[in-house]
């Protein structure tokens, strides 16, 4: 008998209710996608929590790189005025 | 005992004796998402024997309950097919079992959706959602391991060899079952061989298996004539708490 292959691991994404968006609940380990949509079922949908499944390759996400983040994130903290701060709300508008 | 107490011991027992087969696996399951699937099954299957129980000790109407129909019966009284009681031996064999159990069970629980007894529609009504997601993922498995490695392929293959003769039991009608069909609570059981011998052929030619050849069956297991001596084992683990401290509760 030869050493088992690990099977690829698969990132999960689940939507809580219609109109929210997929949110990463984990990951699980499958041969192919249709695997993974049944294995991702069955570890992260027993208590009722979705109704959609995303699942993708752990290998096909491309990550920045966390080395890199001054980089990336330094320059825009002391850009205030990209944020929509600057307004007054008028109050029947409510909550945004 | 009425013939209606019959059919669902029947229900019932198959669906705890598989289920606590499936629960055996529970912790050792070859990869941790089929650990947990299992235990989904089981617990689909487990829940399942709740309601037909439940409803085979108010028919019988002699003051047992569910969990007394459950672990104070001996083998020689359990009414289960006799495929869904041999060992688990390996994850093949417990793959096929199910397989070849649910590929039955999925048209058995639709048609008795339509039974004249209410209580049985809505029990097959709650149980046949679950039975088709089994289904699917038994038999995507049964293909991924029959067209899998020679390793994978040899095993799915002698499990098949070894659960074909006790396939013939589920469609072999007798009197509980002709008494089942006239009264409309349930079609004869024969009357659905055809629809799952299609699913079986679909799944073994994808699966790169060959159905055997023989017809023998082994029967026994659904009248309570004649159960493998491998029940009582299981029963022996399964029930040792009732038996040891009769009535004990949580």
């Amino acid at each position: 008998m030869t050493a088992p292959k690990e099977w690829p691991l698969w990132e999960v994404f689940i939507r809580g209710q219609h109109g929210m968006s997929h949110r990463h609940v984990g990951s699980l380990h499958a041969v192919d996608a249709e695997h993974a949509i049944r294995n991702a079922r069955d570890v992260y949908t027993r208590r009722n929590e979705g109704v959609s499944i995303w699942v993708v390759e752990a290998a096909q996400i491309t990550a920045s790189n966390p080395s890199k983040k001054g980089p990336l994130y330094d320059p825009a903290k002391d850009k205030v005025y990209r944020h929509p701060t600057f307004y007054d709300i008028p109050e029947e508008v409510g909550k945004m | 005992m009425s013939q209606l107490f019959e059919f669902l011991l029947r229900q019932g027992d198959n669906a705890l004796v598989l289920g606590h087969r499936m629960s055996e696996w529970c912790g050792v399951a070859p990869a941790l998402e089929e650990d947990i699937a299992l235990a989904n099954t089981a617990l689909d299957l487990i829940g399942q024997t709740q309601l037909w129980l439940g409803y085979a000790a108010e028919v019988e109407a002699a003051g047992r309950t569910a969990n007394d129909l459950a672990f104070r019966r001996d083998a020689y009284d359990f009414r289960n097919m006799l495929m869904v009681e041999v060992p688990n031996e390996d994850f093949g064999r417990t793959l096929m079992q199910q397989f070849c159990f649910d590929a039955f069970q999925v048209p058995w629980l639709t048609a008795l959706t339509a039974s004249s007894d209410t209580r049985v529609a809505e029990i097959a009504t709650k149980s046949v959602k679950e039975a088709a997601y089994h289904l699917d993922r038994s038999a995507k498995t049964v293909i991924a391991l029959g067209d899998g490695t020679a390793e994978s392929n040899a095993r799915m293959q002698t499990a098949l060899d070894y659960l074909w003769p006790y396939t013939g039991e589920i469609f072999a009608d007798d009197a509980t079952d002709q008494a089942m069909a006239k009264a409309g609570v349930a079609p004869l059981p024969s009357s659905l061989k055809e629809t799952w011998q299609k699913t079986i052929v679909q799944t073994l030619s994808a699966a790169d298996l060959t159905q055997p050849d023989s017809t023998f069956a082994h029967s026994g297991g659904r009248s309570g004539m004649r159960h493998t001596e491998h029940l009582g084992h299981m029963l022996a683990t399964m029930q040792v708490l009732q038996r040891s401290y009769p009535s004990a509760v949580w």
